[in-house]
């Protein structure tokens, strides 16, 4: 898609084009470059001199139980997340559609959680699970199950999964109750005078036509989970207990900021990097875009 | 609804305020710990009514945070929030305009070099911080921007998502418009300035609302490259104030902290819910 009508200058573009291209080579292209330059440099202990090792580095990194630890528990996270809030607004969702003229007011009611900070999230959650004052910690305790995500990594996992789904529910909905709102209001009468109950109009018309909003959520969710959670791990357990909530994005930042291992932690950026760019191809290559480019 | 069934409208209105109270109940949780005294609060089972000590737990966070007798210094929220509306207002802005201006170059000229810098903006949607957190790091020290706004802002300010989404708004913009604009003489600043601008005009406040939540948000970053006590931002200062190691950490202060933080983005999307949702779709086309 090209405009007809363009006006001509020689310097006027390259111009009003250098400010965002600046900001881009100066913060963007060029760190990026330095982080896959320094991942196949390994550096002396003083940072005096540092030598080709080709992938070394990397080898080094999927050789390191650390490592491969880091990435399950990624997968894990990131898919619970993404299940557990897809599942949740996808069902509110569903009921928020069925009462026609209340569902504005309930999106209202939904939709402000995404204006929390990963991070407070966290926060909030935290405060109800801390193991002594927290409400809900107290309220597992006196079922009888001892709670204390500070020692228990999976209690920990638990948390940090509900409290990134919880900051994600809000998003989704909007997104599936727009989705069902779009879809013709006719399909549903006829499946309906055709005697489908409500369950069955549900899995036979309704999901199958939300497909694309599930899939375009799903890797949106996906994204989120892997880049956009860094603030709850971090305020909520510090990638414990004993690593069991390091996810990748956690660990990069440790070892490359804390531990100041500079090539692994170029290494772990460039493996991240290809994360990215392999969602972001599917993000624009599978979904229905408008963007032409 | 398409047939008439009360008590299935019944259920659905208990699972959806049952849903709303869920999602609510952690901020009304953290609420009322911001209302005790730490005495309070501390005995178990914690409250939950809300106590007498709103006014000076606030008052206490906004003016001191936690004060001398921490350790830390006594920087309190009013600062640290004039720091996150100064680095979300940036963003916001810093990413509208630049955008704006990158996304005019690209649809109205006809230039060399014109698709590699398309693709180099469209590059930055696949290097978010977390995968270059050394290297930038390393810019803007040599750069001497830790600890200023110019750090905490200008990074973060390239923007794929909104240059593309003004490439979308100007190729829907009719051709005659340039037309016309060109026989009255009008050059292409003239043209920005008095058609494009007042027509994006709404897409503009649609994605100041978003860019101003995800500035706000923002918590890598800072973190990263704030050290000073003065230029920290609130939302990373909550976790300072609870990582205090073995001491009793002051939860009623930093739960006033926390609802502090979040009250102006929840304002901007409760207040301008129907620019926020436009803003949230047209950002992902």
């Amino acid at each position: 898609m090209e405009k007809r009508v363009v006006f001509r200058n020689p310097v006027l573009p390259y111009l009003l084009l250098a400010p965002q291209l600046i900001v881009t080579l100066v913060f963007f292209i060029w760190p990026a470059f330095q982080a896959l330059k320094q991942s196949v440099l390994l550096e002396d202990p003083f940072g005096l001199r540092s030598r080709f090792v080709w992938l070394e580095n990397f080898e080094y990194l999927f050789a390191n139980a650390q490592y491969l630890d880091s990435l399950s528990i990624t997968a894990v996270f990131s898919v619970s997340v993404a299940a557990l809030a897809l599942s949740v607004a996808l069902y509110l969702a569903v009921q928020a559609d069925r009462v026609v003229k209340a569902a504005a007011v309930y999106k209202t009611l939904l939709i402000w959680p995404y204006a929390v900070a990963p991070a407070v999230a966290g926060i909030l959650w935290l405060l109800m699970f801390n193991p002594t004052l927290g409400i809900l910690a107290y309220a597992l305790r006196s079922l009888g199950y001892d709670w204390n995500h500070q020692v228990n990594g999976d209690q920990a996992m638990v948390l940090v999964v509900v409290a990134a789904a919880w900051k994600q529910i809000s998003y989704n909905f909007l997104f599936f109750l727009a989705g069902m709102q779009a879809i013709p209001r006719s399909l549903i009468e006829a499946a309906a005078i055709d005697g489908a109950g409500p369950a069955r109009r549900f899995w036979t018309i309704v999901f199958p036509l939300l497909t694309p909003t599930t899939f375009f959520l799903l890797v949106i969710n996906i994204v989120y989970a892997f880049f956009d959670t860094f603030g709850i791990i971090h305020a909520v357990t510090q990638g414990g207990p004993a690593g069991a909530t390091n996810i990748l994005v956690y660990k990069v930042f440790n070892d490359g900021f804390i531990g100041l291992d500079l090539g692994g932690s170029a290494a772990q950026s460039v493996i991240l990097m290809a994360i990215v760019i392999g969602l972001t191809v599917i993000q624009f290559r599978f979904i229905e875009r408008k963007v032409h480019y | 609804m398409v047939e008439n069934r009360p008590w299935l409208t019944v259920a659905t209105h208990v699972v959806l305020v049952i849903g709303v109270l869920i999602v609510a109940f952690p901020i009304y949780v953290t609420f009322v710990a911001s209302t005790h005294s730490l005495f309070d609060l501390v005995r178990i089972p914690m409250p939950v009514l809300p106590g007498s000590h709103m006014v000076e737990n606030y008052l206490q966070a906004i003016s001191a945070g936690l004060g001398e007798a921490s350790g830390t210094a006594a920087v309190g929220a009013g600062r640290m929030m004039f720091n996150s509306l100064v680095m979300a207002l940036g963003i916001a802005g810093g990413k509208i305009a630049i955008s704006i201006i990158a996304a005019f170059a690209i649809v109205y000229f006809r230039f060399r070099f014109r698709m590699v810098a398309f693709w180099m903006i469209f590059i930055t949607l696949m290097l978010p911080v977390e995968v270059r957190i050394l290297p930038t790091y390393k810019v803007v020290a040599d750069l001497g921007m830790l600890d200023t706004y110019g750090g905490l802002i200008i990074p973060l300010i390239a923007s794929a998502t909104a240059t593309f989404m003004f490439r979308q708004v100007f190729m829907a913009v009719p051709d005659e418009l340039a037309e016309a604009a060109r026989i009255d003489g009008a050059g292409p600043l003239r043209f920005f300035w008095d058609v494009l601008l007042p027509l994006s005009r709404t897409n503009i406040a649609a994605l100041f609302v978003i860019l101003f939540i995800y500035g706000w948000n923002q918590y890598l970053w800072p973190l990263l490259i704030t050290t000073d006590p003065e230029m920290v931002t609130i939302v990373i200062s909550i976790n300072r104030m609870l990582s205090v190691g073995d001491d009793q950490a002051e939860w009623q202060i930093a739960m006033a902290t926390t609802m502090l933080a979040m009250l102006p983005p929840v304002l901007v999307v409760v207040f301008m819910q129907r620019l926020f949702v436009k803003g949230l779709v047209e950002t992902e086309k």
